[in-house]
């Protein structure tokens, strides 16, 4: 028997309600205590939840329209139940009769409820400990097995047993199996991949490739996610659909910098500008620690190892190998991990969890003489610098021009999580410390 | 070791037996005189004489009373159903009697039978007479139930079942008394309750017993040929089921499919995947599969048994389903 569902009232001022979204499409199935839909009013967004079993049969309220408190905005009922949209909602108004409940079901069988839709931004998960904290029942008599997976997100037990043992969030995993199930060899692919939750592409055919766990990584700290950032990220991938990228671009004075390789050359340690670049970066982030995360949909992973990804332009493409803890590590050491990673990443001998799993990464076009560019982020992450040449450059110095060595680094961050003025501070750090480049002795 | 017919296999079992223990003996319709209407009591009358091996009427609540009466006793008969569509007139004797006595006497009477008989299609025998009742049994408490594959698995548990103290349910099959295998000689005994990994392979774990075996061993070449490996385990032992080695080829290649020959509603099938579900969750990667006959009388027609029946297609579709490959659905 259709059921309506009736815009609760969600504070109490509320009078009417913005549908930001439909979290399920008609023809979906739906499950009672299931978030079906995100309500923006006068305070905040919540999601609302369906108290019943069955398919989401009709939608009254649009996205983007405006509900009153007590009318309705959807109906549910059971698959292939026939519906009518009720007349003009009223607030406050008796429920109608269920419409058309008599209605005999449609002699063609309707129409297999698609597989969930695979939006490129990760869809929150419905786990008990990453729930946004308001959520609304619109019943409270209904029972809700606390924790429960309600089904939005559909993966095996193995799945879900291999994610929660890598920390792996399957929030942003493609599932390959039946209406999009995460199945074993997705959450392969994924660690395959460093845990590079972006996965789009569908399961290889073939064998998967072989399980790797995420070597050397300590575990993230899993963050609740505010409602202004919820807010954010939402309103800047509506923007920018997928990851949203803004810049920010500093110049950094590099006269002392190509002392310091000088002066290693001088002792036989061969530095180069760039391994200079990739500790800066490390350290920088172990001072600005809000840029070392991941957005996860639903919540946000920080992580507490400055690892720093080095992009290589190997033939056909590119790799991007992880110098782990480079912040602790010396520049001797940081420069021989460089070479070596790189001279292996140029023959393909990288293993996977070399290339994966980084905080940030350090994209330089140094040597073919650009000025400066901007790189795109390398997800899971939530920020790229990308580094320009050193170049002498007339710049004003004490009120007077003077030929500096200069450098231009470009920071692109994931606007979800990270915002203009952190990218700032983290560049501000970044350049102080190439300016200043002793203090990456302490 | 000798190569032989199933049905030579539990005649040797048979005689292995009567010889070794002086209480067993053999009855049921035609066992004596025509030795067997399957002719797996050959030359036993001979060997052992009308005491021994005891035609009955056709009346197989009577007989099968009898033997609990003679097992009750202290006897060890083994009572031969000419098919076990036959043994549902017996019913009320094995599972209101058999199964019964030692919990109903607190211990004081034990009763060590055995109900023996083909199982199963025979091949265009109709309805009445193809069905697999395996299930039926497996209900009861105090029943075990055995459905071997092969012939030597057939003589060493045949032995078991007549050296054990509780009623046994021994399922043999029409199909399969001509089946040939390699049979130890003389005293092969298998343990009741162990199944046996008869195929091993990393990707997907089939469960089967009896006559499926076969199916199902023909599906994993079959899979073979297309790089999907798997381990294929013949249960031998429907009760007591051998959880530990369902549980532990699930966990290693995390699916599952139950082949069997009966219908799919309450049968053993669903409590093999309700074992599976409990105690494997975490490692199941899809939905346990379940091939089985379809929910429909058998068929007189060979055309409409055909396609009621098990298949190797649908073994293999079902695997490939359970793996997500596409061809599979």
């Amino acid at each position: 028997m259709a059921t309506e569902v009736q815009l609760p009232a969600l504070s109490p001022t509320m009078k009417e309600g913005k549908i930001v979204k439909w979290l399920k499409k008609e023809g979906d199935s739906v499950s009672s205590g299931e978030a079906i839909a995100e309500v923006e009013t006068d305070k905040s967004n919540l999601e609302i939840e369906s108290f019943e079993d069955g398919v989401l049969l009709k939608i009254l309220v649009p996205e983007g329209e405006t509900g009153l408190v007590g009318a309705p905005i959807a109906i549910v009922g059971a698959k292939g139940e026939k519906v009518s949209a009720p007349a003009a909602p009223k607030p406050a108004a008796p429920p109608p009769a269920p419409a058309a409940a008599a209605a005999p079901a449609p002699k063609a069988a309707p129409p297999p409820p698609p597989p969930p839709p695979r939006a490129a931004a990760p869809k929150p998960a419905p786990r008990e400990e990453s729930r946004p904290a308001q959520v609304v029942q619109l019943r409270p008599a209904v029972e809700v097995a606390a924790g429960s997976d309600d089904g939005r997100l559909r993966a095996s037990p193995l799945a879900k047993r291999m994610a929660r043992e890598e920390g792996l969030d399957l929030a942003g995993v493609h599932g390959s199996g039946p209406s999009g199930r995460i199945v074993k060899r997705d959450v392969e692919a994924v660690m395959g991949q460093g845990g590079q939750a972006a996965a789009a592409a569908p399961a290889p055919k073939q064998a998967p490739p072989a399980y790797v766990p995420q070597f050397g990584r300590r575990e993230p700290e899993v963050l609740g996610i505010s409602g202004m950032r919820k807010i954010i990220a939402q309103r800047m991938a509506e923007v920018k659909p997928g990851v949203p990228h803004f810049y920010v671009t500093v110049d950094v004075d590099m006269e002392e910098a190509v002392k310091v390789r000088e002066q290693a050359k001088a002792a036989e340690v061969k530095i180069s500008i760039n391994d200079l670049i990739v500790k800066a970066a490390a350290v920088a982030l172990r001072k600005q620690p809000k840029v070392n995360v991941s957005f996860q949909g639903d919540r946000i992973l920080q992580y507490s190892t400055a690892d720093v990804g080095i992009a290589v332009a190997i033939e056909d493409g590119l790799i991007t190998p992880v110098i782990r803890d480079a912040d602790q590590k010396s520049l001797g050491t940081v420069a021989a991990e460089a070479r070596d990673l790189a001279e292996r990443a140029r023959r393909r001998a990288l293993k996977p969890e070399e290339y994966s799993g980084g905080s940030i990464t350090v994209s330089n076009l140094g040597m073919f003489g650009v000025d400066s560019f901007i790189a795109v982020i390398n997800p899971p992450q939530a920020s790229i610098i990308a580094v320009g040449a050193v170049a002498d450059k007339v710049v004003a110095r004490n009120g007077k021009p003077e030929v500096r060595k200069m450098m231009s680094v470009t920071f692109s961050g994931d606007h979800r999580v990270v915002d203009g003025a952190l990218g700032a501070q983290y560049l501000q750090e970044l350049k102080a410390l190439l300016e200043q480049p002793t203090r990456l002795l302490f | 070791m000798a190569e032989l017919t199933w049905r030579d296999a539990l005649n040797h079992a048979l005689s292995e037996e009567m010889e070794r223990d002086a209480n067993v003996f053999l009855m049921g319709e035609e066992v004596a005189r025509y030795n067997g209407a399957y002719k797996v009591s050959q030359g036993l009358l001979d060997k052992f004489g009308s005491a021994r091996v005891v035609d009955a009427p056709i009346s197989e609540l009577g007989f099968a009373g009898l033997g609990v009466g003679a097992a009750m006793v202290g006897l060890r008969p083994v009572i031969e159903m000419m098919t076990w569509n036959f043994a549902i007139l017996a019913m009320d004797q094995i599972v209101n009697n058999a199964a019964k006595l030692r919990h109903m006497s607190g211990g004081q009477l034990r009763c060590p039978i055995v109900f023996r008989g083909p199982n199963g299609a025979g091949g265009r025998l109709s309805s009445q007479h193809s069905q697999s009742l395996e299930a039926n049994y497996a209900h009861f408490p105090g029943l075990k139930i055995l459905a071997p594959s092969t012939p030597a698995d057939a003589k060493g548990l045949l032995k078991a079942a007549i050296r054990d103290d509780n009623p046994v349910i021994f399922l043999e099959a029409e199909l399969l008394y001509g089946v040939k295998g390699e049979v130890p000689a003389g005293e092969h005994l298998l343990p009741i309750g162990k199944a046996d990994l008869k195929r091993q392979g990393k990707d997907c774990t089939i469960v089967t017993w009896s006559r499926m075996y076969y199916f199902a061993e023909q599906a994993a070449q079959q899979l073979e040929q297309e790089g999907i490996h798997v381990d294929l385990l013949d249960l031998r032992t429907l009760k007591p089921l051998d959880e530990e080695a369902i549980l532990t080829s699930v966990k290693k290649t995390h699916r599952l499919v139950v082949v069997e020959e009966g219908w799919s509603f309450c049968g053993l099938g669903a409590q093999i995947a309700d074992l599976v579900q409990l105690k494997a969750f975490d490692d199941l990667d899809a939905p346990v599969e379940r091939v089985t006959g379809l929910d429909v009388n058998r068929s007189y027609a060979a055309n409409l048994e055909k396609a009621t029946e098990v298949s190797t297609e649908r073994i293999v579709a079902a695997v490939k389903q359970a793996m997500y490959r596409e061809e599979g659905s």
